[in-house]
């Protein structure tokens, strides 16, 4: 039985929805009314919690996503039955693909109308049973309170993850008491943070005996608020690091033992230190497709530290030598401490030599691009003036694609929680929604949603509710007309038959002109010498929000590239150029 | 491939089943056998579930298992350490004249008969899987004309338990509005 305490005065079900998600710690929510959700928002009118009316559920959920990732607060979204919780569905999917910590709430149908097909029923918690950390239907009023209780923890602890609450119309209306609970019994629910001892003494003798070792870097360390132990333990050993797409900004890209981002985009340092180590520290991370190439052929000499908060990761693609089941905070000053016992006793990982090789690759094969020779606008120009200007506080997000991997790649990330994006599921359309999320978080901070043409019309009608609701985003998009990552595979792999990748985006629509209509300010860029200029203007205006059209070159590809499904081994810097490495070094 | 028997322990609450079985299917498992009742505890089930697989595959479906927030304990049990059982409902045809064979099968086997009509009898037998295919095939030449089986249901053997409840843990204290 769960302890509780409380008024016990007769309540509505949709006033003790709104109380319960003031104690949980609210302060925001995106969403938008309907029939099955409107009772919790006569009681939402006079709470303190504020709600940001958005123009899709889509957006709410990218939002909240945005809000989690900027803060490490828990984003909320609130949706109606039927169609308004479906919308909910790929914020959903997506914030369990990068474990973000996110509670969605939904309408239902009256509990005697549940099954019959009603009028915008959707079995919502079936639907979202395979893409949801845990998911709840609550039919009884008296439950609500422990329900969202129940669903902040389970966001937030752990692995962290969406949680969907499905409250029926019927317990909205009913009445009910109000009891917060002070104890929450989730007996199947135990996740393991304080690494095992001997795990880390296992650890700890791979790192001291290696001579080749890499420090593989996951959005985990992000979730964990990790960086600060990174660097000690970096700086420590004076081991590379490297940071995936989902880790960027973890690790300072200005410290000298950063190789840059691995994996299908990555840079050829970071590529290659995985794929020549005999030893990758996997923190956080969880050897995903974009990262190992062929799996096979994925770092034949490394042996594996896996350390993971998700037991499930471990060994799911690749055999763990030593497997470490914990937060990654804790691993880490775990591993502090019994690596500086072991350098007190003057025991230090000799990696001198190894160092130098990741070093020289770094300088030889730094992240490049070519200027259009016809004038034209290089979009890795634009991004990479967008960091320099916008500066180290500044958060960006991105949709996805070619933007994106630029992004990535070409700004320059100081700190954690400032890079913002679709890794896993990789939505189309999540910068701007996620951009506004972000900003409503962290309103001192410049938010720069850097989007690209195809991404940002799926998705700008939140450009509304930006401007209404003074949520002053940058948007930088990327207009190279074209689905351009696609467009680009077409270029590759497809004999340059670009099939329905062609967007025509510089002549329809007027992204100037679209911005305007929606009460933010518009901005155009085509030739190099005005980038500064348009950015610094983007960067005066903050009192709405501002769109900028950054007409760029159409041909531009992301290099460097490791073709889908193939090897590691076999990464290109540009098209049919293939790095040689002095191994001799080794 | 080898089979493998799980026992789950889960809390009772709707939608468990639905959670379980369509991990299996998302994670590319068929599962044999599926079976699920109340235990000795009033808010816990339990789910004794048969699959076919390699044990490496077998590994990371159970640590996904183990991720679904209602699911509270997973054993793999040892065939050697355990007692498996099934139970089947068979409708076979038995006439005047072999009526009298098929009862002897049905003595043979310790199975019972639990209907009788002019033409058939039904016959409940209960066993391990072995037992309950032997005793199908010899009822085979008289004809079966229905079956109904259950899912397999196992246990430990010895005096060890594998239930054990969780403790509670504590609700994080609501967090301070804007830092």
């Amino acid at each position: 039985m769960t302890e509780q305490q409380g008024s016990g005065e007769s309540i509505t079900g949709a006033q003790s929805l709104v109380r319960s998600l003031e104690a949980a710690g609210v302060t925001d929510i995106f969403g938008i009314p309907g029939g099955a959700i409107l009772p919790a928002y006569d009681p939402l009118m006079d709470s303190s919690i504020r709600h940001i009316l958005v123009r899709h559920e889509q957006g709410a959920g990218h939002a909240a996503q945005g809000y989690a990732s900027a803060s490490g607060r828990v984003g909320v979204c609130m949706a109606t039955s039927g169609p308004g919780a479906t919308n909910l569905v790929t914020p959903l999917a997506d914030a369990h693909m990068d474990s973000v910590p996110m509670v969605a709430i939904t309408g239902q149908v009256g509990a005697a109308l549940i099954g019959t097909d009603a009028f915008q029923e959707a079995d919502i918690r079936g639907i979202t049973m395979p893409i949801t950390k845990h998911n709840f239907l609550v039919t009884d009023p008296a439950e609500i309170p422990t329900k969202i209780a129940e669903a902040f923890h389970i966001a937030s602890t752990g692995r962290p993850g969406p949680v969907l609450v499905d409250v029926t119309k019927s317990a909205l209306q009913s009445t009910t008491g109000f009891d917060w609970p002070t104890e929450i019994n989730l007996p199947g629910y135990r996740p393991v943070t304080r690494p095992h001892a001997k795990q880390i003494r296992e650890a700890a003798r791979l790192i001291l005996d290696a001579r080749k070792p890499v420090l593989y870097v996951g959005g985990g360390t992000i979730r964990s608020g990790a960086s600060k132990e990174l660097a000690t333990l970096a700086e420590l050993t004076g081991i590379p690091v490297v940071t995936t797409l989902m880790a960027r900004g973890a690790f300072p890209d200005s410290h000298p033992q950063h190789l840059g981002m691995p994996g299908m985009h990555g840079t050829v340092a970071a590529v290659a230190a995985l794929q020549k180590s005999d030893l990758i520290i996997s923190l956080g991370a969880r050897f995903d497709d974009r990262v190992t190439g062929n799996l096979d052929s994925f770092a034949p000499g490394a042996k594996i530290i896996h350390a993971d908060i998700d037991p499930a990761e471990i060994g799911k693609n690749r055999h763990a030598d030593v497997p470490i089941v914990g937060d990654v905070r804790e691993v880490l000053v775990d591993l502090i401490t019994t690596l500086r016992t072991e350098a007190d006793a003057g025991n230090t990982g000799d990696y001198e030599g190894w160092v130098q090789f990741c070093a020289g690759v770094k300088q030889k094969y730094a992240l490049g691009y070519d200027k259009p020779t016809d004038g034209g606008l290089a979009p890795q120009y634009v991004i990479e003036r967008l960091g320099v200007i916008s500066g180290d506080n500044t958060i960006y997000t991105a949709g996805v694609g070619q933007h994106q991997m630029w992004a990535a790649q070409f700004v320059n990330y100081e700190r954690p929680n400032t890079w913002i994006n679709s890794g896993g599921l990789g939505t189309m359309g999540f910068a701007v929604p996620g951009a506004m999320g972000a900003k409503v978080a962290m309103p001192d901070q410049t938010v720069w949603a850097v989007d690209g043409d195809g991404c940002f019309q799926m998705t700008n009608q939140e450009l509304a509710t930006c401007a209404i609701n003074n949520i002053p985003i940058k948007v930088a998009i990327i207009n190279n007309e074209s689905l351009g990552m696609v467009r680009q595979w077409q270029t590759l792999f497809y004999n340059s038959r670009y099939s329905n990748t062609d967007l025509h985006s510089k002549r329809i629509p007027d992204f100037v002109k679209l911005a305007d209509a929606y009460g933010c300010v518009g901005l155009a860029c085509e030739s190099p010498e005005d980038v500064d200029a348009t950015i610094q203007k983007a960067m005066e205006i903050n009192d709405v929000p501002v769109v900028v059209d950054f007409r760029v070159h159409r041909d531009a590809m992301v290099w460097p590239m490791v073709a889908a499904g193939t090897s590691n081994d076999d990464i290109k810097y540009a098209r049919d150029l293939a790095p040689q490495f002095d191994e001799d070094d080794l | 491939m080898a089979q493998h028997t799980l026992s789950v322990l889960v809390e009772d609450k709707p939608g468990v089943l639905a959670r379980i079985s369509a991990l299996f299917s998302r994670r590319g498992f068929n599962i044999e056998s599926l079976a699920v009742g109340p235990t000795e505890n009033d808010e816990i089930s339990r789910m004794t579930i048969v699959v076919n697989v390699e044990s490496s595959p077998l590994e990371q479906v159970t640590k996904q298992l183990n991720k679904l927030v209602e699911v509270i304990k997973i054993v793999e049990l040892d065939p050697a350490a355990s007692v498996t059982r099934e139970l089947v409902l068979v409708k076979v045809g038995a006439t005047n004249e072999n009526r009298s064979e098929v009862l002897d099968v049905v003595q043979l086997f310790k199975a019972k008969v639990i209907d009788v009509a002019p033409d058939a009898v039904t016959v409940q037998v209960v066993g391990n899987s072995a037992k309950i295919a032997d005793f199908l095939k010899v009822l085979e030449p008289f004809g079966i004309r229905e079956l109904v089986q259950s899912g397999m249901v196992a246990i430990s053997r010895g005096s060890r338990s594998i239930s054990e409840r969780g403790k509670p843990v504590a609700v994080p204290v609501p967090r301070a509005a804007h830092a």
